[in-house]
């Protein structure tokens, strides 16, 4: 059954609310949207609200980290990243602040509000961020534990809410370790990296990769930064193709420091991502489809990478 | 015109619109409706068939959300069809979740990032002054909204800079999504504020009165820029929506749509 993301990101503020004494959360007036008014309920004292106030919000997270508390901003991508974007560079970064931001409504999956709501740059910009850490879930059993790890760890930690319900493709068991990505299915021809809500569209991909008799391995990548350097060449060495696939634009996001990575190395690769376009109003899966975020737009460019390396 | 019947079929345009989008903020577009209705109507220099035209009055709907409002008027001033209202929030529409002035002939301005949109109106007053065009510039805030500081920013540059052809309007209803102004986070006394800021400060008391509001829009001053406070309810219109935070940005779903449209008199 598909379940909230940010349902899920609050259940785990609670739990922290119960086990870690030093967890604060803070709103910036949409707690009743990234879901963090259950954490409010239970936890009254724990929770600050600073209004429309970003900004005031970011800086005072990293003032609340000073007191030695493990602060947890909550807002949509678009305004935390956004509205706070240097306070987030100049305070939270450079000064090393233990603070998590967790931003709800990355993408184009936010459907309706539109393009000034759609942020398609958040991993691009957070990952040119020296002392940032960015996790990307792409189910809520992972989203908790992005959360609980990230409250352990020292220092700035992005954590990436998308908007959707989804199904679980990750259980209990499955390992997080930041920096450490997962493979969901092994495969020998093509390897599918992807992140967060696409994830589950590589899975398909995947399926339909395999009618065909092409074994395409799938690898989540809950982290982009640090980036899983080793896996990718490690892949890099044993496919002939790598595709990622993100809901992002494909400038300086995860498909970009995959890039990054396999630069000089002899695979074939493409992106599935945002091609240089804002998003716009519409329903979420018209949206994936209008941008090419699809498992077929995954599919064509495996098959592609394949052909022209001969198969 | 007549002003209580056109202002039911606008609310009743607002409600059809948010309905067949299936999302949207019925709250904030009940509450401004009013102001924007007698700045379109009655206060504003502007021509339907030249949207463009240079010389226009313009609006800045700085609370972005509530364009549904704008979106009415502007349809029913004869901006684009009526028909194109039922498209709202849907793919390829040009009528997008948040104004986009690239897209919807007759809105003068990007909105959406709250705070933003009253800045822009300051520099397009700055533009008007500089051209020296006599037209004026109008922007609307939410009472959440003056939480940013971004507000504040404008409150010393557009006092700064004199700007007498410029004019913000406080949508005050109270209300933003976590619950009231009071609750989330005090705004103050805002007119004492925007007056200590050197702003020919007005208000109304009855944000629903149309009388009310052109009056105040009539009062203007030399060498300062105006902030008018409207009181307003959230949602006003519709009994069950009015003052309740929750119809921020609720769906309406059939049986809401169908008791929303009996109170309007709708069939
Ligand atoms: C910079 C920014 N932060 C947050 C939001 C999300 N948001 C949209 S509407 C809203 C509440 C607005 O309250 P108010 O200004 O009082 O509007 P009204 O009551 O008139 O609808 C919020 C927080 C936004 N659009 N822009
Ligand atoms: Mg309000």
């Amino acid at each position: 059954m598909a379940e909230s993301m940010r349902t899920a990101y609050a259940e785990a503020l609670i739990e922290l609310g119960k086990t870690n004494e030093k967890v604060v959360v803070l709103d910036a007036d949409l707690g009743h949207t990234t879901m963090t008014c259950a954490f409010q309920e239970q936890f009254p004292e724990k929770h600050f609200n600073f209004g429309i106030a970003e900004e005031n919000m970011i800086c005072g997270a990293a003032g609340f980290s000073k007191a030695g508390l493990v602060p947890f901003a909550s807002t949509m991508a678009m305004f935390g990243m956004g509205r706070a974007f240097e306070q987030i560079r100049n305070t939270v970064c450079y000064m090393n602040a233990n603070v998590k931001l967790a931003f709800s409504h990355p993408g184009i999956s936010v459907g309706a509000d539109g393009g000034s709501h759609q942020t398609v740059e958040d991993l691009a910009v957070m990952r040119c961020l020296p002392h940032m850490r960015i996790f990307a879930p792409c189910d809520p059993v992972e989203m908790k534990k992005a959360v609980f790890t990230a409250a352990r760890m020292e220092g700035p930690v992005y954590i990436r809410i998308s908007r959707p319900d989804v199904e679980n493709i990750t259980d209990e068991n499955t390992p997080f370790i930041p920096g450490k990505a997962n493979i969901v299915r092994n495969g020998e021809d093509v390897c599918i990296m992807a992140t967060g809500l696409m994830v589950h569209d590589a899975l398909k991909a995947a399926d339909r990769l395999e009618e065909e008799g092409i074994s395409a391995a799938v690898v989540n990548f809950h982290t982009i930064k640090p980036i899983d350097k080793d896996m990718i060449l490690q892949m890099a060495g044993r496919v002939r193709a790598i595709v990622t696939a993100e809901e992002h634009t494909v400038l300086g996001g995860f498909g970009s420091a995959v890039a990054e990575v396999l630069c000089g190395q002899n695979v074939g690769f493409a992106m599935v991502g945002i091609e240089d376009r804002f998003g716009q109003s519409g329903q979420p899966e018209e949206l994936f489809r209008e941008y090419g975020l699809t498992p077929e737009n995954i599919y064509d460019k495996c098959k592609m990478l394949l052909s022209k390396s001969g198969k | 015109m007549d002003y209580q019947n056109k202002e039911k079929e606008l609310q009743r345009d607002i409600i059809k619109m948010i309905y067949e989008a299936g999302s949207g903020h019925a709250g904030g577009s009940l509450s401004v409706l009013d102001i924007l209705m007698v700045l379109y109507y009655d206060v504003m220099k502007t021509d339907p068939e030249n949207p463009d035209w240079e010389d226009r009055d313009r609006l800045v709907l700085s609370k972005g959300h509530a364009c549904p409002a704008l979106y009415a008027i502007l349809a029913d001033r004869g901006y684009f069809p009526k028909e194109e209202l039922w498209t709202l929030r849907k793919l390829g529409s040009r009528l997008q979740g948040h104004p986009d002035a690239n897209k919807t002939p007759g809105v003068d301005c990007n909105t959406g990032s709250l705070g933003q949109g009253a800045s822009i109106a300051a520099g397009m007053a700055m533009g008007a002054k500089y051209l020296k065009k006599d037209y004026h510039v109008y922007t609307v805030i939410g009472d959440g909204e003056s939480q940013e500081g971004m507000i504040w920013e404008v409150a010393m540059s557009a006092a700064h800079f004199k700007l007498d052809n410029f004019t913000m309007i406080l949508d005050h209803n109270g209300l933003q999504i976590d619950g009231s102004n009071d609750d989330v986070m005090g705004i103050g006394d805002i007119c004492g504020k925007f007056a200590a800021s050197g702003w020919n400060v007005i208000r109304v008391k009855d944000g629903h009165d149309f009388d009310e509001i052109r009056l105040a829009l009539g009062q203007r001053c030399d060498k300062k820029p105006t902030f008018i406070c409207c009181e307003t309810v959230k949602g006003h219109g519709v009994s069950f929506m009015e003052n309740d935070y929750g119809w921020h940005g609720k769906t309406i779903d059939t049986p809401t749509y169908e008791a929303a449209m009996k109170e309007l008199g709708g069939r």
